[in-house]
């Protein structure tokens, strides 16, 4: 497992507390897990996403990421309805441990984009990391 | 350790063996079928399936494919097994014999109870030895596993809240528990209400009483609990579930520690199941079948799964007509062939060697902590039940993990502890070795646990790619997983 | 004991280790109103052979033995057990062992198991099957419960009458807690299920029939797959006597979602109701919704075949309360004997022995029918069939009990419109002379 120091915290995303990111792209959001959640996990097996139109709460369970030996729930970083899943993640979930980043789980059109700033910027995630 | 130089563990001859799909011949078969002797009859063509895709072997090749399957295997036979609350003891092979019983094992489960004495008598004695051992009044010997006992369990909580008429939605549920009591409690609705316990490992009164409330159905709990350790203010527990309208249900799986000892009801316990698999030396078989009979207090005793066995004068009977009960929970009379391997333990062990076998349960697992907590990191210090909790915390420094030393064991021949479990424990390696070992074999189980201790401060990497000297390495779960491949033919 | 190795120079010497001054002291922990407070009062203990004549002598006392003729089925058949078959699954290598969380010293249970998934899921045209659930009945309210997650919001589910009645109480008692309805479907005259009015039960998950069912009638599941999936139900089939797919249909050809049922028939002896076998398989979509143990193939470190669990996540020791069922110890040494079993009769043995099962007992329905008797149900049967006798058939049953042969289950307590009326159920066990002679007695 990687000590905080050698985890990727990119400063142009923002990060929650159940360590989701999320990153605006024109109207809508990318959501993803962090770098310290998919290390955290270890190889990722099975990733199980909503349907396109669901609409979730902030805070929302909105699907699982499993390892061979844990399940982790994924919540919503901001309120909003699912415009589209990643699919290439069904059939190749271990992306998600290679770019973390890269390998976003939904799309959302946030229903309350003011959200997105109440989110833990970069610095502010590092320090929940440390305690 | 041996006295000669050689190597205590495996190194023999491992027979390869491929798939049953790739052996035989179209045309061949294992076993004889009796001659037709009547006329075929007519059958409806369009009701006649595709004939199954199974490969045609004869007896031999058959005979050849399990034998060395089965030296790909440990068993409690093979040598010692220590896996915390599992309680692999040894099997005894008179009651294999018992089972088999030629009129017992041919009895048919349905025909009527004067045809059937003989098995109905072994059903009631054994729900009487069962009753006489918990303390409790009633039994059931219907549940066909652990895990099918606490659902018995719950169902009774279920019904006899409802036969009160308030039903309630909660449990309470310590940290310690086993994974499938939740699961259980979760079949009747009930939502798991965690209580952790405290710095001494064990349950907090006070904690208790803040949850229980009267939407609480009641609370469920493993005593002694699952980090080996007597929860000492049962009583006080159980009064305060009791005083809100719950029942107290308790987790029969340790109960190898405290025959003898311990009288769940005067423990203010009103369900328990026990695990004949474990404490009443039926085998394993690789994962079941086990047997999960459920004791319960006299008041609960109209709630229990029908049939019940009854005795009247000296004929024994099944009796349904149960209005309270909470059903049927298996098709016919539960594992019975498992019941008469117990049944079996239970006549030749009797009352003082029951008694004896706890005594040395509690005496190794305490000897194998005393021996140990030097080189490994102990997180409760003080005097165990039947198991002991270990740690990795010593080994971090090496980045040596629990899974490493469980897999290095291997290679010295011993089944690893349960690890990873309890969860409270960090990095757990739950240590019990069971009545049946010896302290010669206990002493040589310590000596290859120091040994790896010492390996991995000198040589981890022996450790990080252990076993070496098995049929097969370490496999890789995560492509399991990934890509399931559930059934044959495979890709080899 | 035995079984108990410690010398007292042993136990002293650890005692001293352990810092204790005897073994009592070793339970201080345990206060003195929770502990045992009278004698238990049990037999004293018997030696080796002492239990050997209190087994004997409990044997003696049953009404039946090995050497009854007994043509009753009912969810528990008397077929024969190739030696073969005890020998190797006796062995104390799978007997000993515990559920394989250690996979490289439990290749030869894992191996076993994916060579029983394998065998199973050809048997009932599946794609996937499980490591085993506890009995058929509880396999059969597993199934209802997985398709009840399947369907989501859904809450009720309609079950054939046919079905066992033993696995329908079993159902009552795992879905009714969870406030589950169930729903139950008439049979027709032709012993088969009445799927005519399912639309008006409303949402169901699921629509469970048997087959062969309890009369021993086989079902239409062709049809009824169609049916069950115009009402966007899944289809869950079960069996008591997978014999049957040795010469039908399978469920899983004919459409069946979920097909579940008692594996007891490979190599299980009655044994007075178990330890039997839960078969449990489904269509691949719904594999991560299965209850229970899967072994799956991988590779080793060296890119060896080897075996190990998989797909644990969906089980109560990870998912805990919202695992896919709370089971742990499942029937694993019944499903190596299973797989023993069916390796020994091979796909040509299986139809053989199942055809040689068909025939003979339509050729005792074709004696009974000549000795005066109806057959209560006109459609195909596989094994087992109901009878109505012209006269009281109980004084004829008596005669034949004093001749060692057990005729029929009388149904009343189970069906009351059916009392009277007798289940028979005959297999490779029952001889020509056997069925001649209760012929001959029905006709008397």
């Amino acid at each position: 497992m990687k000590e905080i120091d050698e985890l990727n915290l990119p400063d142009d995303i923002r990060y929650t507390d159940d360590h989701e990111w999320a990153k605006p792209a024109g109207d809508t959001v990318l959501v993803g897990v962090s770098d310290y959640a998919q290390d955290q996990m270890g190889d990722i097996v099975f990733v199980e996403l909503p349907a396109v139109g669901d609409t979730f709460a902030k805070g929302d369970e909105f699907g699982t990421l499993e390892s061979v030996k844990a399940v982790s729930e994924l919540y919503m970083p901001i309120s909003g309805q699912v415009v589209a899943v990643n699919i290439a993640l069904a059939d190749a979930p271990e992306l998600i441990n290679q770019q973390p980043y890269a390998s976003w789980l939904v799309e959302i059109k946030p229903s309350d984009p003011g959200e997105y700033e109440q989110l833990h910027d970069a610095a502010g995630y590092l320090q929940l990391l440390r305690g | 350790m041996s006295t000669t130089n050689e190597f205590p563990g495996t190194g023999g001859l491992i027979l390869n063996e491929p798939l049953l799909w790739h052996k035989g011949k179209k045309g061949r078969i294992g076993m004889s079928i009796p001659a037709g002797e009547v006329p075929a009859a007519a059958i409806d063509p369009l009701l006649v399936g595709e004939p199954a895709d199974f490969p045609d072997l004869s007896e031999v090749d058959v005979v050849r494919h399990y034998t060395r399957l089965s030296q790909w295997n440990f068993g409690v036979d093979s040598g010692m097994y220590p896996l915390g609350s599992c309680t692999m003891k040894y099997n005894p092979k008179t009651n294999e014999r018992q089972a088999a019983t030629p009129a017992i094992a041919a009895a048919h489960p349905m025909l009527a109870d004067e045809l059937c004495q003989g098995t109905l008598r072994l059903l009631h004695e054994l729900q009487t030895y069962l009753a006489a051992i918990t303390g409790l009044d009633a039994v059931s010997l219907q549940p066909a596993a652990g895990a099918h006992g606490e659902l018995t369990g719950m169902l009774i909580f279920h019904a006899w809240h409802r036969h009160r008429g308030a039903q309630r939605h909660k449990i309470l549920i310590p940290d310690t528990a086993h994974g499938t009591n939740p699961a259980s409690a979760a079949l009747c609705g009930y939502q798991a209400v965690a209580v952790k316990s405290d710095e001494r490992g064990m349950l907090d009164p006070a904690l208790v009483a803040e949850l229980m409330d009267e939407e609480t159905a009641g609370i469920m709990l493993t005593n002694p609990n699952t980090l080996g350790l007597f929860e000492e203010r049962i009583r006080e527990i159980a009064a305060i579930v009791h005083a809100k309208g719950g029942l107290v249900y308790g987790d029969g799986a340790n109960m190898n520690a405290v025959l003898g000892v311990m009288d769940a009801k005067r423990c203010g316990i009103d369900v328990l199941h026990l695990n004949l698999h474990k404490t009443f030396s039926t085998p394993h078989g690789g994962g079941g079948p086990g047997a999960g009979p459920v004791c319960v207090t006299g008041e609960l005793e109209p709630f229990l799964p029908v049939p019940r066995v009854v005795k009247e004068g000296d004929r024994y009977r099944l009796d349904s007509d149960r209005p309270l009960s909470v059903g049927r929970i298996h098709a016919f009379h539960g594992n019975f062939g498992v019941l008469v391997r117990a049944y079996s333990y239970i006549l030749s062990m009797g009352e003082a060697g029951l008694k004896r076998a706890s005594q040395l349960a509690v005496l190794n697992a305490n000897y194998v902590k005393e021996r140990l907590k030097d080189v490994l990191h102990l997180p409760y210090d003080r005097p165990c039940m039947h198991e002991c909790v270990f740690s990795d915390l010593k080994q971090q420094a090496q980045k040596i993990t629990t899974l490493d030393m469980a897999k290095r064991l291997i290679d010295y021949g011993y089944h690893p502890p349960t690890i990873y479990f309890p969860l409270v424990v960090h990095g757990a390696l739950m240590i019990e070795p069971t009545e049946t070992e010896c302290k010669d074999d206990l002493d040589q189980f310590i000596a290859a646990l120091r040994a790896i201790v010492r390996e991995a401060e000198e040589q981890p990497d022996l450790l990080r790619q252990a076993p070496q000297r098995t049929k097969v390495r370490r496999l890789d779960e995560v492509q399991a997983a990934r890509c399931p491949c559930l059934t044959g033919p495979s890709a080899v | 004991m035995r079984y108990l190795p410690h010398t007292s120079e042993e136990i002293d010497a650890m005692l001293a280790t352990v810092g204790a001054a005897g073994l009592d002291e070793l339970f201080a922990s345990v206060p003195s109103d929770c502990r045992v407070a009278r004698p238990w009062d049990l037999p004293a203990p018997r030696s080796e052979w002492e239990l050997n004549d209190h087994l004997r002598a409990l044997a003696a006392s049953m009404g039946v033995d090995e050497q009854t003729a007994v043509l009753v089925g009912a969810g528990s058949y008397h077929h024969h057990i190739p030696e073969t078959v005890r020998a190797l699954a006796g062995r104390s290598e799978f007997l000993t062992s515990y559920t394989p969380y250690q996979p490289e010293m439990a290749q030869g249970t894992l191996q076993a198991i994916f060579e029983y998934q394998t065998l199973t899921a050809r048997l009932l045209g599946v794609d996937v099957v499980n490591a085993s659930m506890y009995d058929g009945a509880s396999a059969l309210a597993e199934a209802l419960l997985m398709a009840l997650r399947v369907a989501k919001k859904k809450r009720r589910v309609a079950v054939a009458k046919a079905i066992h009645p033993h696995y329908r109480a079993v159902v009552r008692a795992y879905l009714q807690p969870a406030g589950f309805e169930i729903v139950e479907l008439d049979t027709l005259t032709s012993g088969r299920t009445d799927l005519g009015g399912l639309a008006a039960h409303g949402d169901l998950a699921a629509v469970a029939l048997q087959s062969p069912n309890f009369f021993g009638v086989i079902e239409d599941l062709d049809s009824a797959a169609a049916v069950v999936h115009r009402t966007d139900a899944l289809l869950v089939a079960a069996f008591t006597e997978p014999l049957a797919y040795g010469l039908f249909k399978s469920p899983g050809a004919c459409g069946a979602d979920i097909v579940c049922g008692e594996g007891q028939s490979f190599g299980l002896p009655r044994s007075f109701g178990g330890p039997y076998l839960g078969m449990f398989g489904c269509k691949a979509p719904f594999t991560r919704n299965l209850p229970g143990r899967l072994v799956g193939e991988t590779k080793d470190a060296e890119g060896r075949r080897g075996y190990v669990l998989t797909l644990a996540t969906r089980e109560q020791h990870i998912r805990r309360e919202k695992a896919t069922s709370n089971i742990c110890s499942n029937q694993g040494l019944c499903a190596l004997t299973a797989a023993i079993y069916m390796a020994s009769l091979g796909g040509t043995g299986l139809r053989q022995l199942a055809r040689l099962n068909y025939d003979r007992a339509e050729y005792l329905k074709g004696l009974l029918v000549r000795a005066g008797a109806k057959i209560v149900f006109d459609g195909p049967t596989f094994n087992e069939f109901v009878v109505e006798f012209a006269a009281d058939f109980r004084p004829a049953r008596e005669r034949l009990l004093a001749r060692n042969i057990v005729t029929g289950l009388e149904l009343g307590d189970l069906y009351p419109e059916l009392a009277g009326r007798y289940l028979f159920c005959v297999t490779e066990t029952i001889d020509k002379k056997t069925m001649d002679t209760i012929a001959a007695e029905v006709a008397a």
